[in-house]
């Protein structure tokens, strides 16, 4: 004790001095921080896993993508100017989950648009690709399920949402994907995809980063609640009964004019033929063979 | 006019014969007949022979489908408001709660969704309005290919086409009253047709518009042509289209007994009441069951109109989509005068080519009379095969007609079939051309094969399918001749007449040149009947029948027994 008081006499001369508060300061920035480092093994673990994950997708994505994508994700051009496969640096990892989620990448051959299909990757090696694409360069992040959903509101505000959502889906999406998202043709073998089974985070996904014809709505032209508006519009079309019958896959006039024909005028054509063959004097008996 | 009738003999017995008391029904119309003379009037016509075939009923569909569009368009004009005045919508459709749209608008969403049974009937409607026009077109294409055009029906000709046109016109005006989406958008396409014409072309719109596009005077002006004018003068024209059907007769079939000068059928008393009666309600049932189980122009999904909005797929109605086709193939040709744009792209396939092919439809049963020459009266129908170059104009025409059909339809077949939509561009712009011509080729060739196929069954009899072995170890099929009257329902034809100018030789024996007109005449009659074969003269058919006598009286043993097997099979 005697001793302690000694040396804290001692440092308490100090207590004044003109670099006793610069000390302190350090000093307590030091403990905090170390304490800090010491006593959170999680962030340390998560830091880790950050970058095992990005090193994981790496080797995925040198495995899977690089081929046409370039072994840094920067792009291969052919040498007639064409592009192989696009630079990935700043799409961000929406656009992994949704291109590689969705089974599109890793397309089967070149073509004029990479349909959906099979998935072949885990949800955690998709992770891992996002996660190394998401780390070449910023760009948009995978949308959790609250940016998408209508959970949590009321249902004055869900009706709302899709009044509203249905006026930006006529305004921006119905031009290519038909008025009950059927979908429709772009130039040259592309085509606007069928909404009707489409995953609300796909959908959100390519809506921020605009996949192959599609344009991107980026937050600033559509913002992340329009973009839940329109989810929401479009879910709501799948929810609502068909009021008039069969859809007839929703096409349109082309769809009508078909129907019209075959079952309107093949069936009226048939029960014509049908009552010409019955009259007063006909019988069942065939009438002699003529040839 | 009561007579004591209680002394008249009841039979040739004894006792005498008395009337039996009239039923009610049959005292209602006594009652009728003594005040407006209806049986005199009635008499003939109930009695009236109408010729029995599946295809004459096809006009009849067209018929019954006006009826049911007359039935149930009187119920949507009970709610239906054609006005372009801008309400915010209230009705029980959720989607659109709140959203400002025009009050013809509002009310298709009221009809469809708060009035009971509007849906269906706003359905039917549309149904209804496709077969209408669906069922003269077919309509049309049996009377072409029978030949039941020619005279004295070529005015009834121009009728019908009179009539697919104001139908076409009538379902045009119809589908643009809703105001949603698709309709704005094909008025907004109608338009531009408009400002395509050169010179008047914006004045038009102007006028039709009541000024710029798209105003507030569009929905009430089509609403009156649609539920006025356009009926008015389609009753007008059916009922002048049936009083010349009642006039000419109706054509029928050659066949024993079949002459120009006479009808075989049944009475329209009970026979033909019956069936047409019944076939209206065949046509009612089948646009009801449609109207209830087949979606057809949600227009709560398309929304209201507004220019700023399209969707994808955004077509006419069937009966206009081979112009849209047209549209759709053209390429984008411009010129540019004195700072004028002419844009042949929209003004050739959408205002010159419908009305192009409309005047040669119109003009086809005089084209045909001017080219062969035949202005006789023709009341038995002709088998299309008999008339090889006239079936194969159609069928060009149909070809023609059907491309552009489905050059109309160029994105959905895109996207249900996997291809690119400027493929299917590319391979329209020359199909349109080379399609029609190769049809026509094909069809004549395939009528000229069937005539000969005829030829033969006259000359040579049927194939039995039976299979004889000669003597000699050789195999053929035996032939037996048809009946007496399949003979003559196949040479119950005329022979065609090759019109050949005259060459009037002055008194000098010198010939005048034959006119520039009258040998291009010559020459296009030639090149009509090219090829047609004939049928076979008396002596032929003479000859052939002595030919089988022949073979029947020579046969062997073999052969009566394969004739006793043929009949027990029979």
């Amino acid at each position: 004790m005697r001793f302690l008081n000694r040396s804290a006499g001692r440092l308490s001369r100090y207590r004044r001095g003109p670099v006793a508060g610069l000390l302190l300061l350090l000093l307590g920035l030091g403990l905090t921080g170390g304490l800090y480092q010491a006593f959170s093994p999680a962030q340390a673990a998560k830091s880790d896993t950050q970058a095992m994950q990005v090193e994981k997708g790496r080797k995925l994505f040198l495995v899977g993508c690089s081929f046409c994508h370039g072994q840094n994700g920067q792009g291969i051009s052919t040498i007639d100017g064409n592009q192989l496969g696009p630079s990935l640096v700043g799409v961000g990892a929406a656009a992994v989950d949704f291109q590689v989620g969705t089974g599109r990448m890793p397309m089967a051959q070149p073509g004029a648009q990479a349909p959906r299909k099979k998935v072949v990757y885990t949800q955690d090696e998709i992770d891992a690709m996002a996660a190394y694409v998401a780390s070449l360069g910023p760009g948009p992040a995978v949308p959790a399920a609250k940016d998408y959903s209508v959970e949590g509101l009321t249902d004055a505000e869900r009706q709302e949402a899709i009044v509203r959502g249905g006026q930006i889906f006529l305004t921006n999406c119905t031009a290519c994907h038909n008025f009950d998202g059927a979908g429709g043709a772009m130039p040259r073998g592309g085509y606007a995809v069928n909404l009707h089974s489409v995953e609300p985070r796909y959908i959100y996904e390519a809506l921020l980063t605009g996949p192959q014809n599609m344009p991107s709505f980026s937050n600033g032209n559509l913002s992340p609640e329009e973009k839940r508006d329109v989810i929401a519009y479009i879910t709501s079309m799948r929810e609502t009964p068909s009021y008039g019958g069969f859809t007839l896959g929703s096409l349109g006039p082309v769809a009508e004019g078909l129907f019209a024909w075959v079952v309107g005028i093949g069936g009226a054509v048939g029960f014509a033929v049908w009552i010409a063959a019955h009259s007063t004097r006909s019988t069942k008996k065939k009438a002699e063979v003529d040839a | 006019m009561s007579i004591d009738t209680s002394k008249v003999a009841e039979s040739n017995r004894s006792s005498a014969a008395t009337a039996a008391k009239p039923n009610r029904a049959g005292s209602v119309a006594l009652w009728a007949d003594e005040r407006l003379g209806l049986g005199t009037a009635m008499k003939k016509n109930l009695r009236k022979v109408f010729p029995d075939h599946w295809s004459f009923m096809l006009g009849e569909i067209a018929l019954w489908s006006f009826v049911v569009l007359l039935l149930s368009g009187v119920f949507l004009t009970l709610w239906f408001k054609p006005s372009m005045g801008e309400v915010t919508y209230q009705g029980s459709y959720d989607a659109l709660r709140g959203i400002p749209m025009s009050e013809a608008f509002a009310s298709s969403l009221h009809i469809s969704f708060d009035v009971r049974g509007g849906l269906l009937m706003r359905q039917m409607h549309h149904w209804a309005a496709m077969l209408f026009v669906a069922s003269m077109m077919v309509h049309l294409l049996r009377v072409y290919f029978t030949g039941a055009f020619r005279k004295p029906r070529e005015l009834n000709w121009v009728i019908g086409s009179l009539l697919l046109l104001l139908g076409t016109l009538e379902g045009f005006t119809g589908y643009s009253l809703p105001d949603d989406l698709l309709s704005g958008t094909g008025i907004r396409a109608a338009d531009g047709f408009m400002k395509s014409i050169p010179v008047v072309g914006t004045y038009l719109s102007f006028f039709l518009f009541g000024g710029e596009f798209p105003g507030d005077a569009i929905i009430p002006r089509l609403y009156i042509i649609h539920v006025l004018l356009i009926p008015g003068l389609l009753l007008g024209l059916i009922a002048a289209h049936m009083l010349l059907l009642v006039y000419h007769k109706h054509t029928q079939w050659p066949g024993p007994g079949r002459t120009e000068q006479n009808v075989v059928g049944y009475p329209m008393l009970p026979v033909y009441a019956a069936k047409a009666g019944g076939f209206f309600f065949i046509v009612f049932g089948i646009t009801a069951v449609m109207g209830g189980l087949l979606t057809i122009n949600p227009v709560w999904k398309f929304g209201p109109y507004d220019p700023t909005k399209v969707t994808a797929g955004s077509q006419p109605d069937w009966y206009m989509g081979w112009p849209d086709g047209a549209l759709r193939i053209m390429p984008g040709i411009e010129s540019h005068l004195f700072g004028h744009t002419i844009a042949w792209n929209v003004f050739l396939p959408i205002i010159v080519l419908p009305g192009l092919m409309f005047t040669i439809l119109a003009a086809l049963p005089f084209l045909e009379s001017w080219i062969t020459g035949d202005k006789r009266e023709h009341h038995l129908l002709e088998r299309p095969r008999n008339a090889p170059t006239r079936t194969a104009l159609m069928v060009a025409l149909m070809t023609f007609y059907g491309l552009l059909w489905a050059a109309g339809g160029n994105d959905i077949i895109a996207i249900k079939l996997h291809a690119s939509i400027n493929a299917i561009t590319y391979f329209m712009r020359v199909a349109v051309f080379v399609g029609p011509l190769l049809a026509f080729a094909i069809t004549r060739r395939w009528c000229i094969s069937l005539q000969r196929h005829d030829e033969q069954k006259l000359l040579h009899g049927y194939e039995t399918g039976i299979i004889m072995r000669s003597a000699e170890g050789g195999y053929s099929e035996r032939h037996l001749p048809i009946s007496e009257s399949a003979a003559y329902t196949l040479t119950a034809r005329d022979d065609d007449e090759v019109y050949v100018p005259e060459t009037k030789v002055d008194e000098n024996g010198v010939a005048a040149p034959v006119g520039r007109l009258d040998a291009l005449r010559g020459k296009l009659s030639a090149l009509w009947f090219a090829d047609n074969v004939q049928r076979p003269t008396r002596d032929e058919i003479e000859e052939a029948r002595h030919h089988f006598e022949h073979e029947l009286e020579g046969g062997h043993d073999e052969h009566a027994a394969l004739e006793s097997s043929e009949s027990v099979k029979h």
